[in-house]
């Protein structure tokens, strides 16, 4: 069944919409990843417009963090001070994301640009992904032992804030800071940014685990609402008609993921996982560096 | 105004097209007589393009060539360049007034029939299409190769044709032809152009309008995101967090 999306302006098989909202949504509820670093690039591969996919994509995200955030509310486990200083960096590197992403549209660019990002972070994900799995599977696991304090040099920046629910004494321009660098991610790359955030919160914060998904998710839904925001205005991007397709997917893929993520082997579906994220980022570098059909093609003509 | 009657009574003759050309030659006032299956294209929620049939009668001798010209607009040719591997938009050209919709159909190469010196002077065919760069540029080089490229690109996504036998003679006097737009068609005011051409010259040029537009919900969601961008983007927002409750409600539930 084909249906015509307004915004992309384009005619797509709402199954194959769905199915790819119900696979990236399956491997969500497995994985507890968000799936918009899956999901941009899908699109992308079917023919929809890249600044098209991520602002839609953002749009999303904006759905399944409400519905993640919601369970780990329900469990205290979101430390609303932490997340609201993390939203102060968020909303400006956002903000600021949508801006470049404006300007790098109007100089043609931009396709290329979301294209190389999602290169870089696919491929540097991929391999941690897939190493640390092959790591496990040939059990050799190393005990890394990791102190929960480190002190840089980031600890002596000024502005201290006491964080209760994470037990930290830490400066307010680090979670700013961090905000920062995944908004301008999540507005370019149509991806709510927890791949980035949860890693930085445990390694760099030194939060406790059980509430960094809870204050990652929690960012993101404002981060992401941000985002769409500013699509919608600055670039009309935003194709609600192809984000209610996804997010149908993609809520009843994240249910079947999370029910079976305790009857599957873990590991091996890890390795799994870290083969598509590896994939995508070769067929997307296989993209770019392929000679094409034609030098010349038609851009899209940004109306002042 | 009297184009108008001309044309109501144009299409009052059509009804019985296949009587007037059995008839006699001398109630046949007009040369070449045209209608369209439908004046209008709608864009819906299950588009996936449409075709339109075209037909008339001439009178007398002659050949046909039907020029199908949709809205104009500014459209940008990009070249990609080698950089470290990488392929990168470089060379940019901006043309102006380019047809968002071009397709030439005639019931015979139009060589065959058309001096080119006439074809020239009218702008027919994808060769003299009249695709000038923006004024803002300096002079471009590249023109010829932009050129090209602008109109092979346009062919590739079926929007640009060229259709020498497309137009089909049914007798000697009445002919047909289809038109066929993708799911890539733009929206707004086409104008079919309807030469009659005989011994090397245009005899005469009937011009019919068609409007494209999208309708409905489709319509609805385009116009409100442009227009009321804001408006749309709070609503998308609201949509998701509402689908994302509902959605944690329901995995509560279960």
């Amino acid at each position: 069944m084909q249906i015509y999306l307004p915004i992309a302006e384009m005619s797509v098989n709402v199954f194959l919409i769905l199915g790819m909202g119900g696979g990236v949504g399956f491997l969500s509820g497995l994985f507890g990843v968000g799936g918009g670093f899956l999901m941009t690039p899908l699109l992308i591969f079917i023919g929809i417009p890249p600044a098209v996919a991520v602002a839609t994509e953002a749009n999303q995200i904006v759905a399944s963090s409400v519905s993640g955030v919601l369970a780990h509310w329900r469990r205290a486990n979101v430390d609303v001070k932490m997340g609201l200083t993390l939203l102060v960096g968020g909303i400006a590197g956002s903000s600021f994301g949508v801006w470049l992403f404006t300007i790098l549209r109007g100089l043609g660019q931009i396709d290329l640009v979301i294209k190389l990002c999602y290169v870089v972070f696919l491929s540097v994900i991929g391999v941690l992904m897939l190493s640390e799995s092959i790591r496990t599977l040939m059990r050799i696991k190393r005990q890394i032992r990791r102190k929960r304090h480190h002190h840089y040099w980031i600890h002596g920046l000024p502005l201290k804030m006491r964080f209760r629910r994470s037990r930290l004494y830490i400066s307010a321009l680090l979670p700013i800071g961090i905000g920062f660098l995944v908004g301008v991610l999540s507005a370019i790359m149509g991806v709510g940014g927890g791949f980035i955030m949860v890693p930085a919160m445990i390694y760099l914060l030194g939060m406790p685990t059980v509430v960094v998904v809870g204050t990652s998710l929690f960012q993101i839904i404002f981060v992401t609402a941000n985002v769409t925001i500013l699509q919608a205005v600055n670039n009309q991007t935003v194709d609600v008609v192809l984000a209610l397709i996804l997010l149908t997917g993609g809520v009843i893929g994240a249910q079947m993921g999370a029910r079976a993520s305790g009857r599957l082997q873990g590991e091996q579906l890890r390795g799994l996982l870290g083969l598509m994220v590896v994939g995508v980022c070769a067929k997307l570098t296989y993209d770019l560096v392929v000679t094409p059909p034609d030098l010349f093609f038609l851009g899209r003509v940004v109306a002042n | 105004m009297i184009r108008e009657i001309v044309k109501v009574r144009t299409r009052h003759l059509l009804a019985g097209v296949v009587l007037l050309a059995a008839a006699t030659p001398a109630y046949a006032v007009e040369e070449l007589v045209v209608d369209l299956s439908s004046t209008v294209v709608e864009i819906t929620a299950g588009f996936v393009g449409s075709e339109l049939l075209l037909f008339g009668a001439i009178d007398g001798e002659g050949d046909v060539v039907v020029i199908v010209r949709g809205p104009l607009r500014d459209e940008i040719v990009r070249r990609k360049e080698r950089i470290a591997g990488i392929w990168v938009n470089r060379d940019e050209l901006l043309f102006t007034g380019v047809p968002a919709f071009y397709a030439v159909a005639s019931n015979r190469p139009m060589e065959e029939f058309l001096p080119e010196a006439v074809a020239a002077k009218n702008w027919i065919g994808l060769e003299n299409l009249l695709l000038l760069p923006h004024w803002k540029q300096p002079y471009a080089e590249n023109y010829d190769s932009f050129r090209a490229a602008l109109i092979r690109n346009k062919q590739r996504q079926g929007l640009y044709s060229r259709q020498p036998g497309n137009v089909i003679f049914l007798s000697g006097r009445l002919f047909r032809t289809k038109i066929s737009f993708p799911t890539a068609v733009s929206v707004g005011e086409y104008g079919i152009d309807v030469y009659l051409v005989r011994d090397g010259k245009i005899v005469t040029v009937d011009t019919t309008l068609l409007n494209v537009r999208k309708v409905g919900f489709e319509a609805g969601v385009f116009g409100f995101a442009h227009r009321h961008s804001l408006a749309y983007g709070v609503l998308a927002i609201f949509i998701a967090a509402v689908a994302g409750w509902l959605a944690s409600v329901m995995f509560r539930e279960s």
